[in-house]
């Protein structure tokens, strides 16, 4: 159903917020020693969820696991820390400007459908 | 840890981050107040603690949160110093000296606020957006 109301943007949606949550994952961990950075492979993860969703196998365990990768530092630290916050907060802010851009267009959907309901 | 049975959330995940770098900077500031204290032993000089920090992994959502393991005392060493007329100076007319570095402390303190700012701008941004897709009609 919200595939074919929303098509690309519900599943985009999805991905878009866990990896808002990964990304805010490594900012809180910036000082944890030996924690490695992550971030969803945003392009891999949509096309498997869409896959999923066309009725392919599901994943193991409903998350993007699979799409979740390790960043590799610019600069490795002593304490095996991986966390470069300048990069996190770049993706953080990239990230969220693109969840709301996706939001919009979930919202320019149901406003276009609401009207058609309505019949105005 | 009291949220641990529940899924982790962004809002529990930055609580916890919150409250770890809050743990570092009491550990700094416990330093710093104690830097210059003296000892007439060598054993009961004030030795610098340090918060330790570990990941915790929620498996259900990918999160991973900071939990601060308890405290440790670092070995520096405490200066011994010559000091015959100090009321705590030892037989020999000694003071032990706490090895805590000021500047040390400070960085630690500044970085620890720098961290905790993040998480709350990190917070802040997703909350909005939380936010504003409730609020779509």
């Amino acid at each position: 159903m919200s595939e074919a109301l929303f098509g690309i943007h519900g599943a985009a949606l999805e991905v878009r917020s866990q990896r808002m949550g990964v990304l805010a994952s490594n900012i809180a961990n910036a000082a944890t020693p030996g924690y490695k950075a992550r971030d969803i492979d945003f392009g891999a993860a949509l096309a498997d969820r869409l896959e999923q969703r066309r009725g392919g196998p599901s994943m193991p365990n409903g998350l993007d696991a699979d799409h979740l990768l390790y960043r590799a530092p610019t600069m490795p630290s002593l304490d095996g820390n991986t966390v470069e916050l300048n990069r996190e907060q770049l993706a953080f802010a990239e990230n969220a400007l693109a969840y709301s851009a996706t939001l919009s267009f979930v919202q320019g959907k149901v406003n276009t459908l609401t009207r058609a309901l309505k019949g105005e | 840890m009291s949220v641990s049975d529940r899924p982790m959330t962004l809002f529990t995940m930055s609580e916890q981050a919150m409250s770890a770098q809050l743990v570092r900077m009491n550990a700094a500031t416990s330093n710093l107040a104690n830097a210059g204290s003296v000892s007439s032993t060598e054993e009961g000089a004030y030795r610098p603690i340090r918060a330790v920090f570990t990941a915790e992994l929620d498996r259900a959502t990918g999160l991973s949160s900071v939990r601060s393991d308890g405290l440790v005392r670092s070995e520096t060493a405490p200066t011994k110093r010559y000091d015959p007329g100090h009321p705590l100076a030892n037989g020999e007319g000694y003071v032990f000296e706490t090895g805590v570095d000021e500047s040390a402390e400070m960085i630690e303190i500044m970085e620890s606020a720098r961290q905790y700012q993040n998480v709350v701008q990190a917070l802040q941004t997703a909350k909005q957006l939380m936010i504003e897709t409730l609020r779509s009609e």
